[in-house]
């Protein structure tokens, strides 16, 4: 399902933010984010659409929507409408290549993806354009290729690692934690780690457990790493050229069943911010927080629930540390109720921490305790029924809504 | 020190010249030779990653050396000698050989190791070696010197209670200081731990050595990590990081770095014993050689990885013989003989750039001092074992006695050297001391590029915490 949603929506957001006693918390001025702060880099939460249609890359006008914009109308044909379609696979290469073209230092390394084109034929193609050193195929280590990246990285390059599957991002955990996140600060700043490790992960169909993990729980104490996950081709490959750009270390969370989603993105040029949420539907009653591919189900159960005469705002997160506590903070002060689903299991997954920080910061506006979807703590079954019951479904969710909201 | 060699029985000799992958690989050649002549050219696979021009070719070439179904089991070679009848494999061809044979776990003699001066600094035999400048031979033993000098005064200042922790690289001094030596200024070190010996050549003042070990101000990493993981981007010495072996990885990504900016400078990544038994190392090594880097691989073996002596660390005969499984060159020297680490050193520089290609060092020493000041290595150690390598065989003297030889030391020189290195260090210990320790803002600067939304919320906490609770805050610790 495409998603492609009103700019307006952000906008609406950001006014009721005057109503708040902001002396309650302090929260730091939405501007000083980690994202640098070049000329024309600047990216802003407003709806800044310049309307080009240039394909020109690099020398064109940003688009700076957190969002992407609806199509004009649906009734004019897919020939004149605005940007191109293409899959979310396609949308993450658009990105990398863009990058790679703007900057000859970033350059790509995993397992076959290369010449093989990688195994979700992400990096296809690259191989051949920039050859066997930009787009590099590495031996069967994780821990060494990671390593490897973060040598490079200190002096100089951007490599983009790509883990097969995230699950084997495991071995790669030590580079990760003591030496991607940790070795600007003990170098005292003088070694900087620009990476972007990026890979699939997640619950896919019938993969096995070892290939169904959802990492992003197990990497979220590191300190010095940033981590995103998209959900869509346009955020994806926003998501991707700004985690290229940032100068700190970037995990890029995918999803192994969202790589087909097809949308038609914006031909200009956008970049997006790595520590911003994405407002998917506006709403009054219960604040919903996903990310990933829950995003997808939380979708389908909202339909469910529109019709039962409930208004969910559903909040994709994207940012998965930090949390983007400026727009979920002012959802939940809109809602009063919040649900979170989320793929991770129960114990120390996302949804633990998220429920802990809204706790914290917004306990006095909550009007029922949180509740939080996710996951059992259970290997994935093979079998396909069993798989099925350990990722929460569309009815789960309109049943928590409907509990939440009695 | 006692070593436990397993000698191989009555095995045949295994380096049989019939079989396809072993070519002639000595240290004159320009390459080594793989494959015979009777290869079709689909086969070869030409080293095409630093040719950039040759990229879309050699793409093409690459698919077709993997294809099965080119495979023949009996390719006659043109004048039909059964002999050379072989299976056509990826990498090259394979002789076929109707004698089940087994390589031998270890070879017949243990490989032997490079020296150029004898226990009594005397130079062995009459094989020339690149002469030493008096400049350069002076300036490595007053650095060897200095060396010996910093780690007394600061294990000594540990015992004191004045830095919480050192380490010591007593009898490592050859390999630290000529190893340096033997480096371009612009050529990339990844330490592991006990090399402070390369930073001291390359300039580091005993302030800056003292500054880190004291976590002041004044060091460049801002005092976070425990002392002797130096680090300094100006002189080319990568930040020790604790964990063993992660550098290795590393310095195959730095070497990778410098092949994209085509710089004529090498890695160079030093490593123990222990380390090699690290996953890091085998992938670290793996990788090197299949991107063709320029690294040179620098092993200090010297017999213990805190308490597990070497026959606990690996079966193999030390860790020269580990290269060739890598396909990587590697020569095996004497690491307490000044000028044979210092040629060795940059011979493998020499090969790693211009040929670039990884080059594994192994340097025999022995570890003199505890692991650490955490440490009482005479719980597992011989006491005069100890002794032997510290009087007999310690690498300081054995240089001294060559330098005296040729007219450039005297025994005056020495003391002053001495004298002065230890009065340089009390002195530089004092400031550190006295130098106020980093600010409370520096415990969260340099996490990300500028500080996240929940690291300031965090800081302005802390803040108000010492506020409140103000007489519990070190006084000599800035807001």
């Amino acid at each position: 399902m495409a998603a492609i949603f009103q700019g307006i929506g952000t906008t609406a957001s950001l006014s009721t933010s005057n109503s708040f006693d902001s002396k309650r918390f302090q929260f730091p001025s939405r501007r000083s984010y980690l994202s640098e702060r070049k000329g024309n880099l600047f990216v802003m939460r407003s709806e800044g659409r310049i309307i080009g249609g240039s394909k020109g890359r690099g020398t064109s006008p940003l688009v700076t929507s957190a969002v992407a914009s609806k199509a004009e109308s649906s009734s004019t044909s897919t020939a004149s409408k605005p940007g191109h379609e293409l899959l979310l696979f396609e949308a993450l290469r658009e990105g990398l290549e863009e990058e790679m073209i703007r900057d000859p230092t970033v350059c790509v390394m995993g397992e076959d993806v290369g010449h093989y084109g990688g195994s979700y034929k992400v990096t296809k193609g690259l191989a051949e354009k920039y050859g066997d050193l930009r787009v590099l195929d590495t031996p069967i280590a994780e821990n060494s290729f990671t390593g490897m990246a973060i040598g490079a990285a200190m002096t100089g390059l951007r490599p983009v690692v790509e883990g097969m599957n995230m699950g084997f991002l495991l071995l790669a955990f030590n580079q990760i934690s003591n030496n991607c996140g940790m070795l600007h600060y003990t170098s005292g700043g003088q070694f900087k780690i620009p990476v972007v490790i990026r890979g699939p992960g997640g619950v896919g169909r019938q993969l096995g457990a070892e290939h169904s993990q959802r990492l992003e729980s197990y990497f979220q104490s590191i300190p010095g790493i940033q981590m995103v996950a998209c959900s869509t081709p346009y955020n994806a490959k926003g998501l991707m050229k700004a985690a290229i750009r940032s100068e700190n270390p970037v995990i890029l969370f995918e999803h192994v069943l969202l790589y087909n989603l097809k949308e038609r993105i914006p031909d200009e040029e956008y970049v997006l911010s790595l520590e911003e949420a994405e407002m998917v539907r506006p709403g009054e009653h219960v604040t919903i927080l996903t990310y990933s591919r829950m995003r997808y189900h939380v979708m389908q159960a909202a339909k469910t629930l529109v019709n039962k005469g409930y208004d969910p705002e559903v909040i994709d997160i994207r940012s998965l540390k930090p949390f983007d506590l400026y727009t979920i903070g002012n959802s939940v002060k809109k809602t009063h109720r919040v649900l979170i689903v989320e793929e991770c299991m129960r114990t120390g997954g996302i949804g633990a921490s998220l429920t802990a920080a809204i706790n914290e910061n917004f306990h006095d506006y909550l009007d029922a305790p949180i509740v939080c979807l996710s996951s059992q703590d259970v290997p994935t079954p093979y079998a396909g029924t069993l798989e099925e019951w350990t990722v929460v479904q569309p009815a789960q969710i309109v049943t928590a809504v409907e509990q939440l909201c009695r | 020190m006692a070593i436990r060699f397993a000698r191989s029985k009555s095995i045949t000799h295994y380096v049989n010249k019939n079989l396809g992958f072993h070519g002639s690989c000595s240290l004159d050649s320009k390459k080594c030779s793989f494959m015979s002549s009777t290869i079709p050219p689909a086969m070869k696979r030409k080293t095409s990653l630093s040719d950039p021009d040759n990229l879309v070719a050699s793409a093409a070439r690459r698919f077709q050396s993997v294809k099965a179904g080119g495979r023949a089991d009996y390719q006659l070679a043109p004048d039909n000698d059964r002999e050379i009848q072989g299976l056509d494999f990826p990498g090259g061809r394979v002789a076929f050989t109707p004698k089940l044979r087994f390589l031998p776990e270890s070879p017949e003699e243990r490989v032997p190791c490079y020296r150029v001066l004898d226990d009594d600094g005397e130079p062995i035999s009459s094989h020339g070696f690149e002469e030493v400048s008096e400049e350069v031979a002076v300036k490595m033993y007053s650095k060897m010197v200095t060396l010996q000098v910093m780690d007394t005064v600061f294990y000594e200042a540990q015992r004191q209670g004045r830095i919480s922790f050192y380490v010591t690289s007593t009898g490592e001094e050859a390999i630290n200081i000529a190893s340096a030596a033997a480096l371009h200024d612009d050529d990339i070190v990844l330490p592991q731990y006990r090399e402070p010996g390369v930073l001291l050549w390359r300039g580091f003042t005993l302030q800056e050595f003292a500054n880190q070990n004291f976590g002041n101000k004044a060091d460049y990493g801002k005092g976070r990590q425990m002392p002797i993981h130096y680090g300094s981007r100006n002189h080319n010495y990568f930040t020790v990081s604790s964990p063993i072996a992660t550098q290795i990885p590393q310095a195959a990504g730095v070497a990778y770095s410098l092949k994209m900016d085509k710089n004529n400078a090498c890695v160079v990544t030093y490593f123990g014993d222990g380390g090699t038994s690290e996953g890091d190392f085998h992938a670290g090594l793996n990788f090197a050689a299949v991107m063709e880097a320029p690294v040179v691989f620098i092993c200090r073996n010297n017999g213990w990885a805190i308490s597990t002596p070497i026959e606990d660390q690996f079966r193999s005969d030390g860790v020269v013989v580990k290269g060739q499984a890598y396909g990587i060159r590697s020569t095996r020297v004497d690491g307490n003989d000044v000028l044979a680490v210092y040629n060795t050193i940059r011979v493998a520089r020499e090969m790693a750039v211009t040929e670039h290609r990884p080059i594994l060092v192994e340097a025999l020493a022995y570890r003199v001092g505890h692991h650490s000041t955490s440490d009482d290595s005479t719980k597992y150690r011989p006491v005069d074992e100890i002794e032997h390598w510290k009087m007999v065989r310690n690498p300081v003297t054995r240089f001294r006695k060559w330098v005296e030889r040729n007219g450039w030391w005297s025994e005056t020189k020495e003391f002053e050297l001495r004298k002065n290195v230890r009065n340089q260090l009390v002195q530089a210990i004092q400031v550190a001391e006295k130098t106020e320790k980093p600010p409370i803002t520096d415990l969260f600067t340099d996490v990300y590029e500028s500080p996240s939304s929940n690291l300031t919320e965090q800081e302005a906490s802390l803040r108000e915490t010492i506020k409140r609770h103000s007489q519990d805050y070190p006084s000599d610790v800035p807001i």
